[in-house]
């Protein structure tokens, strides 16, 4: 058998664009840069110029990281928080491609029902600690029933009839059923924030790691963040369910022809997507001490930021996200003021958007090009 | 019910075709003039004219708004920032609030000895249209690369920096020992509308507040229905169907899009800055993001890319936020034994609409027609003659379901 070589037709020289390589280098390092700003700025601030504290009364400057170290442990807690969230956006989002606005009002309605529970069981701080963890395990289940199976109810009323509307279509009705549970969640527990009673002392020191105190709370969030992460994790990569939600996210005709059963598959992402909002709720609730109707929305955008940051679609990119932006949060906090928190945080989605619209560990999608 | 509605419709096409062709001209003509006599058919403050006022200046938003959401098809969740941004416009170039400065211009005898900048109304609607396109253009730019709910999220995110730079400029100096904004206080004691030789409007008397934002709303609708069959709004169109297509078409990508924003915003302030005056204050607790879904709620219930859509669902939302729930259904669960009052839920009330709205009449009120035509996938004979070629040949599309085998 005879092979012959065909040289390619010579393509014009394609035109060279300048600054391509830096094109190229912000691209990849761009945002990592961004985030790396303020830890870094602080960090050096705090070591060269150092820090008040006082000691038995007295001010006292110390040049050390252990004020940033508070910041990043305040700031992960938050942010696993959030990383619980942000999962049920990732998951939604890539299974069927919708920012679902009402997310954070279920995580919302999560935090009123275990607030519920818990004076249905009739929970105070002074109970013995088995019981109280007992208890706080059974409103943990009942909490992600509830989310798991409003989610679900949502999506059944509202974006399954929509399924092949234009896209804008779902995206509405997500928004209107965001105010919806809003008014619910109004209408449930008045209008302006209701402290709930502290179970668990979440502000004690357990122990202080190189001057950083580890608070109870710190403990508490990751204790239930971290199983559940895992829980998801082997989940989708590990049961039948999981690579049904795969092949659907993928390409959902093609799993429909391979005899998946689509709308089911759906179904299941937001009941799990619920159930976790449902967990973060209660973690909140237990984390912050207060719940107020609002709280849903200022989360749900955070939350979707962190999923963007990460890579939508992407469970570990959330989490990832979610982290990150609590340490944001953490130092906008007690560095510039909380009233500037917001701004920063949207700040950064944008500096994402421009710089990076795939995100930390995500593929290039369609949208996002 | 369908049987009856096809019959409607038949009825309908046989009135039209009997009108003169001057019909849909005479048509506008009167509506203009029941427009302008309406206020003398009610009193001078009533809570109607008031409702009314609201309604008409919430139209020109959603006129605005729909120019970007509608015609470029681009979602914009953010639109609350140019009701700030023309409102703060009224408040900076209105009042006594940037009180180191002694500018007047046309303004009447009164507010002309009072220190602060104060232009003459006009001039700062000009200057909330001005401003507020600019700022359009710079929250388009990182959009450009992006789309569908991307953008969406872009919108959000300014909106929301922009509301949280209203409510914390009381500590943003910007000299003088002035501050950007009065935050949660408030810029209070603006100036009213002055014209020479009909003097300055009173709140006790609506009438000339609302021939005011009439003859916006006419101007912005005149404005819209032009564009609409501009070079420019053929772009918009096409840009929202088929980016790539487009593009490829030789419609300029930047610019198409970011005169959407700029455009679409500038009537954003300008009701904004009419809104400034009649609250009398410009307040940063004004500008929440459920704000921009109320705005969004109004195109998208009167029919996306409609421009008739947007102006009746602005009128009908604006009546129903302003009149109906608060004046008149206030009470209502009261009468069910239910301790709240319709006000608090409003906004729920708002998201029950929207999402019924999506899942029973998904085109909006008054539908554009090309929309109309992907929902319900209907082609009229009326639509197949227009997609006929100019040639002669003759290209025959038939619906759905009557393929020739």
């Amino acid at each position: 058998m005879e092979t012959t070589t065909v040289s390619p037709p010579s393509l014009p020289a394609a035109p060279v664009r300048p600054l391509a390589a830096v094109r190229r280098y912000v691209g990849e390092w761009g945002l990592i840069a961004a985030l790396a700003a303020l830890p870094v700025y602080y960090g050096v601030h705090d070591l060269v110029y150092g820090y008040q504290v006082s000691v038995a009364g007295h001010p006292v400057i110390h040049h050390d990281l252990s004020n940033l170290g508070y910041d990043f442990a305040q700031g992960l807690s938050n942010g696993a928080i959030w990383a619980l969230i942000a999962i049920g956006y990732t998951l939604v989002y890539g299974i069927i491609e919708l920012i679902n606005f009402a997310h954070g009002d279920v995580f919302m309605l999560g935090s009123f029902t275990a607030v519920g529970m818990w004076a249905v069981f009739g929970l105070s701080p002074g109970m013995g600690a088995a019981a109280l963890i007992g208890y706080l395990l059974l409103t943990l289940v009942i909490t992600m029933i509830v989310t798991g199976s409003l989610n679900v109810l949502i999506e059944r009323v509202a974006y399954r009839p929509l399924r092949n509307a234009p896209k804008l279509a779902p995206l509405i009705t997500a928004v209107g059923f965001s105010f919806i549970l809003q008014n619910v969640g109004l209408l449930w527990r008045g209008g302006s924030p209701q402290s709930v009673p502290d179970l668990i002392g979440v502000q004690q020191t357990v122990f202080t790691v190189a001057g950083v105190p580890i608070q109870r709370g710190y403990i508490l969030v990751f204790a239930v963040m971290i199983p559940l992460v895992f829980a998801v994790s082997w989940f989708i990569n590990s049961t039948r369910s999981g690579r049904a939600m795969r092949a659907t996210a993928q390409d959902p005709e093609a799993a429909r022809l391979m005899g998946i059963n689509v709308n089911a598959t759906i179904s299941l992402t937001f009941l799990l997507g619920g159930m976790l909002a449902g967990a973060a709720g209660l973690v909140y609730a237990l984390y912050e001490t207060n719940v107020w109707y609002f709280q849903g929305f200022k989360a749900g955008l955070i939350a979707f930021t962190a999923a963007v940051m990460g890579g939508i679609g992407n469970v570990r990119g959330a989490v990832l996200g979610g982290l990150i932006i609590g340490v944001i949060q953490a130092l906008s906090d007690a560095r510039l003021g909380p009233q500037w928190t917001e701004a920063v945080v949207f700040g950064y989605l944008i500096v994402i958007m421009v710089l990076r619209p795939r995100g930390l560990l995500g593929e290039e999608t369609r949208e996002a090009g | 019910m369908s049987a009856f509605l096809e019959r409607l419709r038949e009825w309908q096409a046989a009135a039209v075709e009997r009108l003169p062709p001057w019909w849909n001209r005479a048509l506008a003509g009167a509506l203009i003039v029941v427009g302008i006599v309406l206020p003398f058919f009610f009193p001078a403050d009533s809570g109607f004219m008031n409702g009314t006022i609201i309604a008409v200046a919430y139209a020109v938003m959603s006129l605005g708004l729909n120019i970007v959401v509608g015609f470029a098809g681009l979602l914009d969740l953010g639109y609350v920032a140019f009701f700030a941004l023309g409102a703060y416009s009224l408040g900076w170039l209105g009042s006594g609030f940037f009180f180191k400065l002694h500018i007047h211009v046309l303004v009447s005898p009164v507010a002309g000895t009072l220190q602060g900048v104060h232009l003459n109304f006009v001039l700062i609607l000009i200057a909330a249209a001005l401003i507020c396109a600019a700022a359009g253009t710079v929250i388009g730019l990182p959009t450009l690369r992006l789309r569908g709910d991307y953008i969406a999220i872009v919108t959000l995110a300014f909106g929301e920096i922009i509301a949280t730079l209203a409510v914390n400029g009381q500590s943003i100096p910007v000299g003088g020992g002035m501050t950007l904004t009065a935050g949660n206080l408030g810029i209070s004691a603006v100036d009213a509308p002055y014209f020479p030789g009909i003097g300055s409007f009173s709140l006790l008397n609506l009438r000339p507040w609302y021939w005011l934002i009439f003859g916006i709303l006419l101007l912005v609708l005149f404005v819209n229905l032009r564009l609409r069959d501009s070079r420019l709004g053929r772009a918009w169109v096409a840009l929202r169907e088929d980016e790539v297509a487009a593009v490829s078409m030789g419609i300029p990508l930047v610019k198409t899009k970011l005169l959407a924003y700029s455009v679409g915003a500038a009537f954003g302030g300008m009701a904004g800055a009419f809104f400034g005056t009649y609250y009398t204050e410009v307040n940063a607790s004004q500008f929440a993001f459920g704000f921009s879904i109320f705005i969004l709620a109004m195109v998208i219930i009167g029919g996306i890319g409609s421009i008739w859509g947007a102006l009746v669902g602005g009128l009908v939302l604006g009546y129903i936020n302003n009149y109906l729930i608060p004046d008149v259904l206030n009470d209502l669960p009261s009468h069910f034994g239910l301790h709240f009052q319709l006000t608090q839920v409003e906004f729920g009330i708002f998201g029950l609409l929207l999402v019924i709205m999506m899942l029973l009449r998904p085109q909006g009120l008054v539908p554009e027609r090309r929309r109309k035509l992907e929902l319900t996938a209907k082609i009229t004979a009326e639509d197949a003659q227009l997609a006929e070629a100019p040639t002669g040949e003759v290209t025959v599309i038939l619906p759905p379901g009557e393929e020739q085998a």
